[in-house]
């Protein structure tokens, strides 16, 4: 059983803040394989295409039949668990302060035996499933879980290494006059978060759902500009060092191509809010989530964006949107590996076109904020770096992986 | 003692006939050294020559082993030591280095490829290159050992012994005894580093490293050489060496892939040829030099290698007593639990010593009338399981 989690006490100032560690990082290229599994939480292991054989560790040949197509696919990830050990002494200094530190052999179904972190509820001789996961520093391992869920799994403390659990974490929600950072102030509230910050500029200027957002348990409004350096670094100012996840809700949704928007107006507007907001916010408030990566049960865990699944690939009637987007996507990439020696997670979560005004004019199906909050919170409880939310973001996601060239001419149809 | 065939059955391999192995030599071990390990392996050359009264220019063959010679391989060691071999190579087997050192060069002395082959493991350990090592020890460790927890070989071998325990009932005692008899040994041992008697309480108190391995299960990882020369028999008789000869050969890789979890080597796989190449049955064998990275896989060796059945090495352990004047004398320098790891000079130890005390060369405990030694050679856990194995039959003077 495990332990619930206790909510943390208030930081002790004179404390000093443990340095983030990460556990070693470093991976063959074809082990790359796992962690694009594991960004997205699927449990994909090397299948071959000739034989059928499951392989791992990751390897260039089939163990079985010596053929070099092996891809990554969705494997059962049921097993049972052969061995188990309580390492207390390591090399490592990472691992070192975290001792003691449990791993086993699991013997999967689908054939080959792994080497995996243990959650507390695993027991020796049972059934476990398997999942992918990022670790601190970036790359996938393996970690088995219980055959079922259990009471408060998710607080083990082995599995909160590997997540970014809003629970007793404190996030900041950077725009607060949107519907969906609406929603996400209450999914947060209700997935345990300890303070929900809400960013809002010129606090003063009323605006819908503003008497609801107020209501939700631990929310706390604070003025904040992303289009404004100054207002964006005082808010950092005060706010930065009690920030866990920081959640960028900035939206501007405008239809149009690039060539007939006339003049620079609108896309400027557009790179103020979304592009330039999103590197204020990173140069603000990311050298303080960086160090805080290990500040103990409430550590700074996660950097969240929210992006139009058209940052992937270009849609015309949303044209110049969709640049924007592509710029946001590209930046959040660069802050993955800025982020990493603290061991923050960067979430993109693409979505399709939303239930909300600026969307008027596109069928269904749309997603409503709500669903965008709620896969969103999913996606930090289960520390995932990618997530694709809604049919359309789906679709675009499956179609983009067989033929870039095809969804291009399709979307421009 | 018999060393007429047997009804075993008939090995199809040729014999080692006319090849020896001799000048058995050990560099004593250290705890940490400043020295490269270039240094151990030259200083355990330099006394495998003098040993044999030999020049550098009689040297014609070399096998080197070592984890941390590198960037240098072999062939750069023969520069650096001013060797001019014609026959050269360079084992990276770990624990099972030494016994496939040995018959590789055993076949190339005896189809006269090279006359004189010193087969040599030495490795150097700083503060901090074990952790270095670990790391990148293979790109299976990389990828699938290291991230989880890095508790290097205690925790890979912490898996295999408790799977070993639950399947088999092997205790805590069992292994104790192992490590227990193995100090004893040790204590006669003048380079052994570990040089206070150990008590089954003791081992059984000391702190746990990974469940269920605890401190005297682990060897500790140090500096040092050891090597042998390998010639031809009359050669070895005319410069008055004395010498052990080569009765049987066996050498296997990731045996037995299919195993979800290791608790058998290569061994069983081989056994019957190589005691059917030899002519001889496990009762023939007066001693057994396991390789001892962890007791567990001593225990595995006294069965694959026919001492017991599989699953009855607890109780062949508890039946036995296993110090050098024991009914199964085992690892009688003290092994690597009791003398310490030195890298892949851990690979030769076990040989080095069955060479010693079946050649009246003990340094330590003498085993009483040792004719046939038998030496096995285990390594490399690449991912969670030891690839290589090995073993080897060596006769002296009474055999």
């Amino acid at each position: 059983m495990t332990k619930p989690l206790q909510r943390p006490k208030r930081k002790d100032p004179l404390k000093k803040t443990r340095i983030p560690l990460l556990p070693q990082g470093t991976r063959s290229r074809t082990a790359l394989g796992l962690t694009s599994a594991a960004a997205e939480g699927r449990f994909q292991l090397q299948v071959c295409s000739d034989c059928a054989m499951v392989v791992y560790p990751p390897r260039d040949a089939c163990p079985r039949c010596l053929s070099a197509r092996l891809p990554f696919k969705d494997v059962p990830n049921g097993g049972t668990l052969l061995a188990e050990t309580t390492i207390r002494t390591s090399t490592d200094v990472y691992f070192r302060e975290r001792m003691p530190w449990r791993i086993g052999t699991v013997a999967l179904d689908a054939g080959p035996s792994i080497v995996a972190h243990l959650h507390g509820d695993v027991r020796e001789g049972e059934r476990a499933r398997l999942q992918l996961k990022i670790d601190k520093s970036g790359q996938a391992i393996a970690m088995a879980l219980p055959e079922s869920d259990t009471p408060n799994m998710a607080d083990d403390p082995q599995w909160r290494e590997l997540t970014c659990d809003p629970k007793y974490r404190r996030v900041l929600i950077t725009d607060g006059r949107t519907a969906v950072g609406q929603a996400l102030a209450e999914a947060l509230s209700e997935a345990g978060a300890s303070v929900i910050f809400v960013g809002v500029a010129d606090p003063w200027k009323p605006f819908p759902g503003e008497d609801k957002l107020r209501k939700i348990e631990r929310v706390e409004i604070v003025a904040l500009d992303l289009t404004d350096t100054i207002s964006v670094n005082e808010c950092a100012g005060e706010f930065a060092a009690r920030v866990d996840i920081l959640i960028n809700t900035a939206e501007h949704v405008r239809t149009g191509g690039i060539i007939e928007r006339k003049g620079l107006t609108i896309a400027r507007e557009e790179l103020e809010i979304r592009y330039f907001g999103l590197t204020r916010l990173a140069q603000a408030f990311g050298p303080v989530l960086r160090a805080r990566g290990a500040d103990g049960v409430n550590s700074a865990a996660a950097f969240v964006n929210l992006l139009s699944v058209y940052a992937l690939v270009n849609w015309p009637t949303y044209g110049a949107f969709s640049a924007t987007e592509a710029a946001c996507l590209s930046a959040a990439q660069s802050l993955r590996t800025e982020l990493r020696p603290g061991g923050v997670k960067v979430l993109n979560v693409f979505f399709g076109p939303l239930e909300t005004e600026w969307y008027q004019v596109v069928p269904p199906p749309k997603v409503t904020p709500s669903a965008l909050a709620n896969a969103t919170v999913r996606a930090l409880q289960h520390g995932l770096e990618d997530v694709f939310v809604g049919d359309i973001a789906e679709d675009i996601r499956a179609r983009l992986a067989v033929s870039p060239k095809a969804l291009e001419r399709e979307l421009g149809s | 003692m018999n060393l007429a065939p047997t009804s075993a059955p008939q090995s199809r391999r040729r014999p080692y006939d006319g090849v020896v192995v001799a000048a058995p030599v050990t560099v004593p071990y250290r705890r940490y050294s400043t020295n490269t390990a270039h240094w151990w392996v030259g200083r355990a050359v330099r006394e495998v020559i003098q040993k044999a009264r030999l020049k550098s220019a009689d040297i014609d063959g070399l096998s080197l082993s070592s984890f941390t010679v590198g960037p240098d391989t072999a062939i750069g060691l023969t520069q650096h030591l001013g060797l001019s071999p014609r026959w050269l190579d360079h084992v990276p087997l770990g624990g099972a280095s030494g016994v496939v050192a040995l018959r590789r060069a055993a076949r190339a002395v005896q189809c006269g490829d090279a006359e004189f082959v010193v087969c040599v493991a030495g490795d150097t350990n700083q503060v901090d290159s074990f952790r270095r090592m670990l790391s990148t020890f293979s790109r299976f460790a990389q990828d699938a050992v290291y991230p989880y927890g890095s508790g290097g070989p205690n925790a890979s071998f912490a898996l295999i012994t408790r799977n070993y325990m639950k399947h088999y009932g092997a205790t805590r005692e069992d292994f104790g005894k192992i490590c227990v008899a193995q100090r004893a040994n040790a204590l006669k041992f003048p380079h052994a580093l570990m040089k206070k008697p150990l008590t089954l309480d003791e081992y059984l108190g000391a702190r746990a490293i990974s469940d269920p391995i605890h401190l005297f299960d682990c060897v500790m990882p140090c500096a040092g050489a050891e090597a042998f020369l390998v010639c031809r028999e009359d050669v070895a008789r005319s410069l008055e060496l004395p010498a052990a000869r080569l009765l049987a050969t066996i050498e296997r890789h990731n045996a037995f892939p299919e195993d979800p979890i290791q608790y058998r080597g290569g061994w069983a796989l081989d056994i019957d040829e190589f005691y059917a190449m030899a002519g001889v049955t496990a009762d023939d064998v007066d001693f057994v030099q396991t390789y001892d990275d962890y007791p567990v896989i001593c225990m595995m060796q006294m069965e694959d290698l026919g001492f017991c059945g599989k699953g009855e090495g607890p109780e062949f352990v508890r039946s036995h007593t296993l110090t050098a004047d024991g009914s199964f004398p085992h690892n009688t320098s003290g092994g690597q639990l009791s003398v310490g790891q030195a890298g892949a000079a851990g690979g030769f130890l076990g040989l080095v010593e069955a060479v010693r005390q079946v050649t009246d060369g003990a340094l330590g405990a003498a085993v009483p009338g040792a004719a046939i030694g038998l030496v096995s050679g285990f390594g490399m856990v690449t991912y969670d399981r030891g690839l290589a194995s090995g073993a080897a039959l060596l006769a002296g003077g009474r055999a």
